[in-house]
């Protein structure tokens, strides 16, 4: 949470809002926010903490675990238009990578910007080259692209 | 975009049959990449205050919706 926090002003830049949801209450939400995440992070989590109580925004998204009375830990990109780009959902025990979050918010961008006229193969980063896919692509990707390239 | 009112305060058992029937109708509506992200609305803590929040507000702007185990563990 609080590494999502530490770079929001650079997510905001990419017109990213960020939505956290628990089945805490908000009220636990604001004794969180206060007596701890302040402290990691400088004036706290800056993204509204939501309240998801018994679960129900959870079950809908297919992450509320009924037996533990939890929500795992699902992560949802949602574009402009209100649609799911993409879903990583993760037991409890390990955490995110928002280096990741980030690459795949970039690529998302980038194909919606070119109308999909351009792709972003596996491992692709800003400054590295995109696919344009089409005929003349179709058994060619070799040429243009190698698997080091996605490292 | 089909709208969900969660109210805090319900308890998990307490669900009525309407609302165990709402839920699988959301169910339905299937959560997956390309398709429409079900709406919702539900309070939460922000900027100090308590306040609703509502995904379809955010429409034009990408969002990143994060659901974690529970508040004081780590994400």
């Amino acid at each position: 949470m609080t590494a999502v926090a530490a770079k929001y002003e650079d997510l905001k830049k990419l017109d990213v809002e960020v939505l956290s949801v628990s089945v805490d209450s908000q009220f636990v939400h604001k004794v969180w926010q206060t007596e701890e995440l302040s402290k990691m992070v400088e004036g706290g989590v800056p993204f509204p903490m939501v309240s998801d109580g018994a679960g129900k925004i959870g079950s809908v998204y297919g992450v509320y675990d009924e037996a533990a009375g939890v929500n795992v830990r699902g992560r949802f990109i949602i574009d402009p238009d209100g649609v799911i780009q993409a879903i990583e959902i993760l037991t409890p025990p390990v955490g995110r990578n928002v280096s990741e979050l980030f690459r795949q918010i970039q690529a998302f961008r980038l194909v919606r910007k070119t109308n999909g006229a351009e792709v972003a193969p596996s491992g692709w980063q800003p400054g590295k080259p995109t696919l344009k896919p089409g005929p003349e692509l179709v058994g060619k990707v070799w040429e243009v692209w190698k698997p080091d390239l996605a490292f | 975009m089909e709208e969900m009112v969660f109210e805090c305060g319900k308890s998990a058992g307490a669900k009525t049959i309407e609302e165990k029937q709402e839920i699988k109708e959301a169910i339905m509506a299937t959560v997956k990449v390309g398709a429409k992200a079900p709406d919702f609305q539900a309070p939460a803590f922000y900027k100090g205050n308590f306040q609703q929040v509502k995904l379809s507000d955010f429409l034009g702007k990408w969002v990143v919706l994060c659901f974690y185990p529970g508040d004081f563990t780590f994400v």
